[in-house]
């Protein structure tokens, strides 16, 4: 019975393909010529030839001309002034069988995402380094050309997922640039509010992973559980823990939730108490210490030249924080420090995250107090949609939300370049207008993708055990990165 | 804004190069359209006089976008390479456009000047095809190797290769 049960099943799944099969070939077989030989001439005008593609991996030693070896240091640095790079100190005589060209990555779960590195080693030496990144790359530049202003945010929100309200806030900043909008003050303060708290959280899980690559796995837990206050406070007045879409074009799209000042006071004291905990947890320690210190240096000169900004550059004791430097929002209305280092090792770049978490939290409680009343958006109709109540009274207000949010608005012809600081380095947003209502170019200039450049030169002579500190201490995001 | 219009523009090291054209501003910034063979010079004047850092480097594709705002004696080319340098010493940022045309488009690579560029320069050639001569590894950065064509032209055929969303078929 059984037997002749599972027969019958059989023959009917066959039955079931062989119908299928034959049909779609038939179709498909006259169709793809004709397609295929559109396509070919499509492409042709598309497509120009001559594109000279080359590999983007780490080249054996053989293959490279001594000249590039002694250019490089690491892979991707090239400093403007010999005096810079000692040129006794590359061995250029050093042959492809003294080396060993290993990969690392993109699976590696130390590389925080899928950044994948090509490690040149000599013993356990890592001469150079070439990272080579794209594997995230979604082509959100060319998606924000098809997205209108007001839809713009929630793909600029994406790139950098550890701090959204950042890149939200760059690019409705350089929306109101070109627009020329006034906010009204309590805008303003809930963006700093939102932004500080961001970089409280940022920063937080770059100590946890941090932490974790150094072997803390208690940091790990401790970072995640203070973001985790933080994220509950973003739910609560956005919606969503992460890719809020809440900094709108003229403001911002809800006020703050009631009670907030409470949440953001006990937010504040507990983080407080909990980073003297991580000084007795890291700071003090000696393992860590170790691990940390003289590890991963880079100078003031080389940081500068290789475009790297944020707490890196900090660490080598540049102050230049463009909270301060190049005031934005309401950053000159408040009492905070810049945090720089000293010798640009890894513990300096550990402790400037670990300071500017204590400054966002006199940051944040400053806001709180001097949280100005008022409105939340701008009221101006072109920008902001009408309140939801409105909606159900007038049909032009009926119509004019549904036009903001299918149609957007007209922005007036330009150009304009616009950064702020975000955790990890100048965020930078360069936005065209051709007078439409969606971006000409949206051009991100995101810090992790300049700041990896300094990887070559970090790792360079260090031990390979503490390439993976040192890459957790440049803090890539990989989905801002690659983009 | 009209603090800091009014504080910028006044260490600017204006008289770099005083035959490159400009254009005034209404958000902040400098700008400053040199030639493409004065560009690779004019980099390194504002980099003499204190542009430090190289915050940004992009390309446009202006191809259907023609009639943009240029000054005088700037003639408009399909793209167009933007350069954002920065003075951390006289906190100024400075935007330098300069014209590509479409034939041949190949401007000076600044990564002599500032290796920092080195990515940013990869990205524009990988996304727009701008060829920068003197760069040290001009590969692509984002897309595969083996990718045809530059994305983020206006003339690239997004949808161009075919996604079945439904009913796909399995993947034996």
């Amino acid at each position: 019975m059984t037997d002749h049960d599972n027969d019958d099943v059989v023959h009917e799944e066959l039955g079931h393909a062989g119908g299928l099969e034959p049909e779609p070939e038939d179709v498909e077989l006259g169709l793809e010529t004709t397609e295929k030989a559109h396509r070919e001439a499509e492409e042709d005008r598309w497509f120009q030839s001559e594109t000279s593609e080359g590999a983007q991996e780490l080249l054996p030693r053989g293959t490279t001309t001594a000249g590039e070896l002694r250019q490089e240091v690491g892979a991707v640095l090239r400093l403007p002034e010999g005096g810079y790079v000692d040129a006794g100190d590359i061995d250029i005589e050093r042959r492809d069988d003294q080396t060993m060209i290993i990969n690392m990555g993109p699976q590696h779960p130390s590389t925080h995402g899928v950044l994948r590195l090509m490690l040149e080693l000599d013993g356990e030496t890592v001469l150079r380094t070439k990272p080579i990144i794209g594997y995230l790359h979604t082509g959100m530049e060319k998606t924000g050309e098809e997205l209108t202003y007001v839809t713009g945010a929630t793909n600029t929100t994406r790139m950098d997922y550890l701090s959204p309200i950042a890149n939200e806030l760059v690019f409705c900043m350089a929306t109101e640039a070109l627009l020329g909008v006034e906010l009204p003050p309590r805008a303003i303060w809930i963006r700093m509010l939102m932004a500080e708290l961001n970089r409280m959280s940022s920063h937080l899980i770059w100590m946890a992973t941090n932490g974790m690559d150094l072997g803390s796995t208690s940091m790990m837990i401790y970072g995640f559980r203070e973001r985790e206050m933080i994220l509950a406070f973003f739910e609560k007045t956005t919606g969503q823990r992460m890719n809020h879409n809440f900094i709108r074009p003229g403001g911002v799209a809800a006020d703050l939730p009631d009670g907030w000042q409470d949440d953001i006071e006990i937010i504040c004291e507990t983080i407080l108490a909990r980073t003297y905990e991580y000084d007795e947890l890291l700071t003090g320690q000696p393992i860590f210490r170790d691990r940390t210190e003289a590890v991963g240096n880079i100078s003031a000169e080389e940081a500068l030249a290789l475009g790297v900004t944020g707490p890196i550059l900090r660490s080598t004791g540049v102050p230049w924080d463009l909270r301060r430097t190049m005031p934005y929002l309401a950053y000159d209305k408040l009492d905070f420090d810049v945090i720089v280092g000293s010798y640009g090792d890894n513990f300096d770049r550990y402790s400037v995250r670990l300071n500017e978490i204590r400054e966002s939290i006199r940051m944040v409680g400053q806001i709180a107090e001097m949280m100005p009343p008022g409105d939340y958006r701008v009221q101006d109709r072109k920008v902001t949609p009408p309140p939801r109540a409105r909606i159900d009274e007038s049909m032009e207000a009926l119509i004019h939300h549904f036009k903001i949010f299918t149609e957007g608005f007209r922005v007036p012809e330009g150009e304009v370049y616009v950064a702020i600081e975000s955790p990890r380095g100048e965020l930078g947003c360069y936005l065209v207008s051709d007078g439409t209502s969606k971006p000409y170019r949206l051009h991100i200039r995101a810090p992790s993708f300049v700041n990896l450049q300094a990887l070559p030169l970090l790792l360079r002579g260090g031990l390979m055990a503490d390439a993976v500190a040192v890459i957790s201490s440049v803090d890539p995001i990989m989905g801002e990165v690659d983009r | 804004m009209t603090e800091t219009a009014s504080t910028a523009p006044a260490a600017a090291p204006t008289g770099v190069l005083p035959d490159v054209p400009r254009l005034p501003d209404r958000l902040v910034d400098q700008l400053a359209f040199p030639a493409r063979d004065t560009y690779h010079r004019m980099v390194a004047a504002f980099r003499d006089s204190g542009f430090e850092l190289c915050a940004d480097l992009c390309a446009v594709d202006y191809l259907t976008h023609p009639g943009r705002t240029l000054p005088d004696g700037v003639e408009a080319e399909r793209f167009e390479v933007v350069v954002n340098l920065l003075s951390l010493s006289v906190r100024q940022r400075v935007r330098i456009r300069v014209q590509v045309p479409e034939g041949a488009p190949e401007v000076d690579s600044i990564t002599d000047l500032y290796p920092g560029a080195d990515a940013m320069e990869r990205e524009a050639y990988d996304l727009l095809g701008i060829l920068f001569t003197g760069h040290p590894d001009m590969t692509r950065i984002l897309m595969p190797e083996d990718w045809e064509g530059h994305p983020l032209r206006k003339d690239y055929g997004v949808g161009r290769v075919p996604v079945q969303f439904k009913e796909a078929p399995g993947p034996r």
